[in-house]
């Protein structure tokens, strides 16, 4: 069994030493790229929201690679997410190609299903074991995500953030050569001291920035443009409404009764959106007020084309935005997106925050 | 010799270059077509610039304009700004008080709201040119016009004719539906600037609360059709600037003139730069799969700039203080 998974962000990093300390053998599909996209586009329904496609793209690349069975994960709200494993399973088999599904349904769904599932995937037979393995691999995502969230401050407050970039960039360049846990524990500690090593600005507040919105979009550079990058470059700091880490926490950790840091989201939007809206539309609302509350100069929010729960929350953040002052740029990305395009309003919003604050400073 | 700030916006269809004063004064103004040859033309005008006005002292230089990361390699800006904070400072500095500035370009479209001075709001046109000025531009040659008489015809009209301006192909299917209904012609070009302007305002001005003072800058400004449309749909004067066409180097050169004064010198390298030859070649990096297209540009053979990648491996291996491309 050669198990594949879809690209996330810094998920195969994780995925990927989790699964070889127990012993699988792993196909993590090659970094996103143009090809990806490409053969996406291609492959799938023209009208389907873009993490589809990049998905799809994905697929393909792993199994010319010698994947033969792929993980994924399931959902059950209203969002086109929860026909993506069956969709795509339906178009692979139309290409052609042999290889096994394994998804993981939410538990609520039922236990016996998953139970299954886990144990074929893991590569275990009791539930201890279980319990080891998901500890090992949360340890790993969330040190994962440590190591972007340090990079996003440290470029920043870096006096050539560019520098960042380098090790970064090497970084990922070894993950793929490291082999399970040790090596890629050893490896991300290396990374956080060069982060730490890097020289920073004194007396500098960053302009501070949350990033929220559909969760794929948010968490894959390759589909937004690098934001994140691009915001560290220009001085600002970043934070993300949605990681690996908090969706673990509030999905798996504290299920059923989810995690403190959504719930308070789920809070916040309530005088605006009381109910489940599918994905994360009503998280995207809650964060928007999360951030205004915690002094954040603002807000860009950004969903893949045609995202249906992200549309929802949009008309709601003008709103926010009109009642509480607070600065939100929506940002829509698809295959057609032009990037030059994107990087002026980027850039655009970045002077206005910047002139909100000189303005305040003088008064 | 009097001293003058230089404002550059290289944009997609246009490459504007302007002098201005201490007393933000304008001297010397040249809009050119960029036909795709932003190097060339931006070589072209500061040579031209040189030969009418001799000698000149150049303070400062802003760029501005989806070029100006280009423009900024080849001139040595002082300041480098997206094109929505540029036309922002200038329209301010034409009506201080102004609240809402429109701002229509060949390609694109804006709308940028201020209250106290500052920019609170904006938007540009997303996924479509149906509000834009290349838009009007096939229209006119389609209806046998000149673009320049487009605006004055529509004023002509007493009785618009209702064309779909959703979309520039509809609305041209639409446009000669109506020719062959037998519709005169200044009827369907005031229908056409209304398209427009109710395009815009459903588009890029939706849920924006557009206040006056009004704004209308850009080069389709020069439609004095779309002028009308636009106040007949607001219900309010709209102003359009002397300088309307040259609004973002106008903006750019006041913010070199602030930002000359804060640093004490300029990057300016000198009006000279249009005698020096500079060679653009490109080459696809094969480090991934992401084979990017990595531009390089060189002057006078000395390694300028690379960019082009998405990793910053190339871009970042230059020295260079303040741009970052990537």
């Amino acid at each position: 069994m050669k198990i594949t998974f879809p690209h996330m962000g810094n998920i195969y990093i994780a995925g990927k030493a989790f699964l070889e300390a127990l012993g699988q053998e792993v196909i993590p599909p090659p970094r996103c790229s143009r090809r990806t996209l490409e053969l996406g586009i291609k492959h799938s329904p023209e009208t389907i929201c873009l993490p589809l496609k990049i998905m799809i793209g994905n697929f393909i690349e792993s199994i010319e690679k010698g994947a033969d069975t792929i993980l994924l994960v399931g959902s059950c709200g209203p969002c086109r997410f929860g026909f993506y494993s069956i969709l795509e399973e339906g178009i692979l088999r139309d290409l052609g190609y042999d290889v096994e599904f394994i998804v993981y349904e939410p538990i609520g769904e039922g236990i016996n299903k998953l139970k299954e599932n886990v144990f074929k995937t893991l590569n275990i037979t009791n539930i201890g074991e279980v319990l080891k393995a998901a500890r090992l691999g949360w340890r790993l995502i969330h040190k994962a995500d440590q190591i972007t969230e340090l990079a996003n401050e440290t470029r920043a407050y870096a006096k050539d953030s560019s520098r960042v970039d380098l090790i970064i960039n090497n970084y990922h360049r070894k993950v793929e050569q490291v082999f399970g846990e040790e090596e890629m524990m050893d490896l991300m500690d290396k990374t956080i001291n060069s982060l730490n090593k890097v020289e920073r600005k004194k007396n500098y507040e960053p302009i501070r920035i949350g990033l929220i919105g559909e969760i794929y979009t948010l968490i894959e550079p390759f589909v937004n443009f690098d934001i994140e990058r691009r915001l560290g470059h220009m001085g600002v700091l970043v934070e993300k409404s949605l990681t690996p880490t908090i969706w673990l926490d509030h999905h798996v950790l504290k299920f059923p009764f989810g995690s403190r840091n959504e719930k308070e989201k789920h809070r916040l939007a309530r005088p605006y959106l009381k109910t489940l809206v599918g994905g994360h539309g009503r998280e995207t609302v809650g964060a928007a007020i999360g951030y205004e509350k915690r002094g954040f100069d603002g807000a860009i929010q950004l969903l893949p084309l045609n995202c249906m729960p992200e549309i929802v929350a949009k008309p709601i953040l003008n709103r926010i935005n009109r009642d509480l002052e607070f600065p939100i740029m929506t940002l829509i990305l698809d295959e057609m997106t032009g990037e030059a395009g994107f990087i002026t309003r980027l850039e655009a919003f970045v002077d206005l925050l910047n002139r909100r604050r000189e303005e305040d400073s003088v008064v | 010799m009097s001293r003058y700030y230089m404002g550059i916006d290289v944009g997609s269809v246009s490459t504007n270059i302007i002098l201005m004063d201490e007393n933000k004064d304008i001297h010397y103004k040249k809009y050119m077509r960029t036909l795709g040859k932003p190097i060339d033309m931006l070589k072209e005008g500061i040579g031209e610039m040189e030969r009418d006005l001799k000698k000149v002292e150049i303070a400062g230089v802003g760029v501005t304009g989806s070029g100006r990361y280009l423009a900024d390699i080849i001139v040595g800006a002082d300041i480098v700004k997206n094109e929505i904070t540029a036309h922002a400072v200038a329209g301010l500095n034409f009506i201080p008080e102004v609240k809402t500035i429109i701002e229509i370009g060949g390609q694109d479209s804006k709308i940028i709201i201020l209250r106290d001075r500052i920019v609170v709001d904006f938007a540009m046109n997303t996924v479509c040119a149906a509000g834009t000025g290349s838009f009007l531009d096939r229209q006119a040659i389609r209806l046998g016009i000149d673009i320049d008489e487009f605006g004055s015809l529509a004023l002509q009209s007493n009785n618009s004719v209702r064309i779909a301006g959703r979309c520039a192909v509809f609305a041209e299917s639409d446009m000669i539906h109506k020719q062959q209904l037998g519709h005169n012609q200044s009827d369907i070009a005031r229908g056409l600037c209304e398209a427009l302007v109710r395009n815009y305002l459903n588009n890029v001005g939706k849920g924006k609360e557009i206040l006056a003072p009004i704004m209308f800058q850009g080069g389709v400004a020069a439609n004095v059709g779309i002028k009308a449309a636009f106040e007949e749909a607001l219900g309010q004067k709209v102003y359009i600037p002397k300088d309307y066409d040259v609004m973002g180097a106008i903006g750019v050169a006041i913010l070199a003139k602030e930002e000359v004064k804060k640093k004490g010198r300029s990057n300016f390298k000198g009006t000279s730069i249009h005698n020096v030859d500079y060679k653009v070649s490109g080459f696809e990096c094969d480090g991934c799969s992401n084979v990017c297209e990595v531009v390089e540009i060189r002057e006078d053979g000395r390694l300028l700039a690379r960019y082009g990648d998405k990793c910053g491996k190339w871009s970042n291996s230059i020295d260079k203080d303040n741009i970052k491309l990537a």
